[in-house]
């Protein structure tokens, strides 16, 4: 019943999360993983053929408010936090390498 | 000698502080003092703010002696979850990855503290972004019980229990997203409220589970969690899960607190408390018996979902978390690598050293149950049987006021004890997390003490938006016990 995580499907999952793992937190979560989705597992046991998935539990469906100008954060305060700033923009490294 | 002011009730303290007849500078000095002597041992709080509390606190008894009007926490000192927002010192969510982290604003329930007339002593340590039960995944520092320091004093909202029960603060707030304020509210001795999900602004919360999260007061009574939500609750309209007064009303949680519900009939769900400690079943079958004195009706339900719930549940909050948690990127804001070669290394090794063990191991549940593949298995499947369990909570509302189960199937564990076996931890979780799946409110309340002497919480919880009467059937509770009013002897 137990789905064993392979440590390249660990690896494959890691590079969507955008997470660069150890060879031995690779391994670590092999095993966890494996384990905790095998619990997950006793889910199956229920029919829910006909359950509607439930996102949230809100009395409310959507919410609008007025399309009205009003005052945001300001450029200083956006980039106040940035590790890396150039002028008004947040800086990154080069992604297109030759143009 | 402790200060003896530090025992006093939030509204007692208010009231006295509103007179005139205690000073609020007195009552911050004096959590200072005490800060300066226990903290080292407890670890309640990863920042303190102590000359703009004592200046806020200053400011609050000059308009005193002013004879101006003064909020409903005139001067009271308070504590806030270092996860949500302040624009005043940081907010690191006890992550490595927002060590320096200076919020641009303050959340709603911050605005709201300041509004009335609150003084916020500081910002307590955690859990990383909320993910976990011991507050040992903090990325800076490790709390203890109060009750006893080799013991955890549960999670996430560790500091906060920890803070009120060690009297390090008078009240503090908490987030709970599967349990997070009740958990450690029961391993601490203290009260911890749960709201509905949607009546508390979630506004400057830094988000873990977006659709679970809620902010909620830890105190050391009933009444003065009446009391914090008279403060933070109400619609907002920065939160557009926040629900508006129309379709629920908020009302004076403390004007009739202290009036018993008649006729009140308390559901009990014995094939799901057959799981907790012999101590913790002891002590729930002694409130049942308070409660039977009190004129209460027990009723047997059956909840057949809720077995299901430990596995729902980490599928939907780890979805979400992995979700909500993609915004550190290294770019806008937190930590940023010095060793990226390329952008994608910028996200990857800036996360990889930002994050503790316990946030990526979830985050790569959440990536998991959500990829191509496995997203029908594990995420939708999850929010079908979480409408089940919705459902459950529907029929036996239709038959009670409130169900009455344990918080947590043991009470506090050693530091270090489950540290290591994530599924383990995870099924700590098992009497809260539900409330969270169905967006009811909950609440912990001390109910006794094992025979290590440490506390015991009873958790009730009761259809949504119905917090008034589920703090009328807590303060019954309170009336008839004394076991709120005992306090941890820190050694």
């Amino acid at each position: 019943m137990q789905k064993k995580i392979s440590r390249a499907q660990v690896r494959n999952v890691a590079k969507l999360s955008r997470l660069e793992l150890t060879e031995s937190e690779v391994k670590e979560f092999s095993g966890q993983l494996s384990a905790i989705l095998g619990y997950m597992e006793k889910m199956n046991k229920l029919d829910t053929d006909n359950v509607e998935p439930l996102a949230h539990c809100l009395p409310i469906s959507n919410c609008f408010r007025e399309d009205a100008v009003r005052e945001s954060l300001g450029t200083e305060k956006t980039l106040a936090n940035a590790p890396q700033r150039d002028g008004d923009f947040f800086k990154v490294p080069k992604i297109i390498d030759s143009l | 000698m402790r200060n003896e002011l530090l025992d006093m009730g939030c509204r007692q303290l208010r009231d006295e502080i509103a007179a005139g007849q205690v000073k609020s500078v007195a009552a911050t000095e004096a959590v200072f003092e005490a800060v300066e002597k226990y903290e080292e041992t407890i670890g309640a709080y990863i920042s303190t703010f102590r000359k703009q509390a004592i200046a806020k606190a200053n400011e609050v008894d000059e308009k005193i002696t002013a004879g101006k009007k003064v909020g409903l926490l005139a001067g009271v000192p308070i504590a806030v979850k270092d996860n949500m927002c302040t624009a005043f010192g940081a907010t690191t969510c006890a992550s490595k990855i927002l060590e320096n982290f200076h919020a641009p604003y303050n959340a709603t329930v911050i605005e709201k503290l300041l509004a009335a007339d609150a003084v916020i002593v500081g910002k307590t340590n955690m859990d990383e972004f909320a993910m976990g039960s011991s507050t040992e995944t903090s990325g800076f520092r490790r709390t203890v019980n109060p009750w006893d320091t080799s013991r955890v004093p549960g999670g996430s909202s560790g500091g906060s229990a920890a803070a009120v029960a060690g009297r390090l603060c008078f009240a503090a707030l908490g987030s709970d997203t599967g349990g997070s304020i009740r958990q450690p509210a029961s391993f601490c001795g203290v009260v911890g409220l749960k709201p509905t999900y949607g009546r508390v602004s979630r506004y400057g919360l830094v988000a873990f589970g977006s659709s679970l999260d809620q902010i909620g007061p830890l105190t050391r009574t009933v009444g003065d969690c009446a009391l914090m939500m008279n403060v933070i609750a109400g619609y907002d309209q920065a939160d557009s899960t926040s629900v508006d007064e129309e379709t629920a009303p908020v009302c004076d949680y403390l004007e009739k607190l202290d009036e018993p519900i008649e006729n009140l009939k308390i559901a009990i769900v014995p094939q799901f408390n057959a799981g907790a400690d012999e101590q913790v079943q002891k002590a729930l079958r002694d409130a049942v018996g308070t409660y039977k004195e009190l004129g209460a009706e027990i009723i047997e339900v059956d909840m057949p979902h809720l077995d299901y719930a430990v596995a729902a549940y980490y599928v939907i909050a780890t979805a979400e978390a992995s979700s909500n948690l993609a915004r550190y990127d290294g770019v806008h804001y937190g930590h940023r690598t010095d060793n990226a070669s390329d952008y994608i290394e910028v996200y990857s090794k800036s996360r990889a050293e930002g994050f503790g063990k316990e946030v990526k191991r979830r985050i790569m549940l959440g990536t998991y149950t959500l990829s191509s593949g496995y997203y029908d298995a594990y995420y939708l499947k999850a929010l079908k049987v979480r409408n089940l369990i919705r459902s459950d909570f529907t029929d036996v509302f239709e038959k009670c006021d409130c169900i009455m189960t344990p918080v947590s199937p043991t009470t506090a564990f050693k530091l270090g004890e489950k540290v290591d076996d994530p599924l383990t931890m995870y099924l700590s979780d098992v009497y809260t997390i539900a409330a969270n799946l169905a967006g009811v409110p909950a609440i912990s309340i001390p109910c006794g003490f094992d025979e290590k002497e440490l506390p015991i919480g009873l958790q009730f919880l009761a259809p949504a938006f119905s917090e008034d009467r589920l703090l009328r059937i807590a303060r019954m509770f309170e009336k008839q016990t004394d076991w709120h009013k005992k306090k941890p002897v820190i050694s």
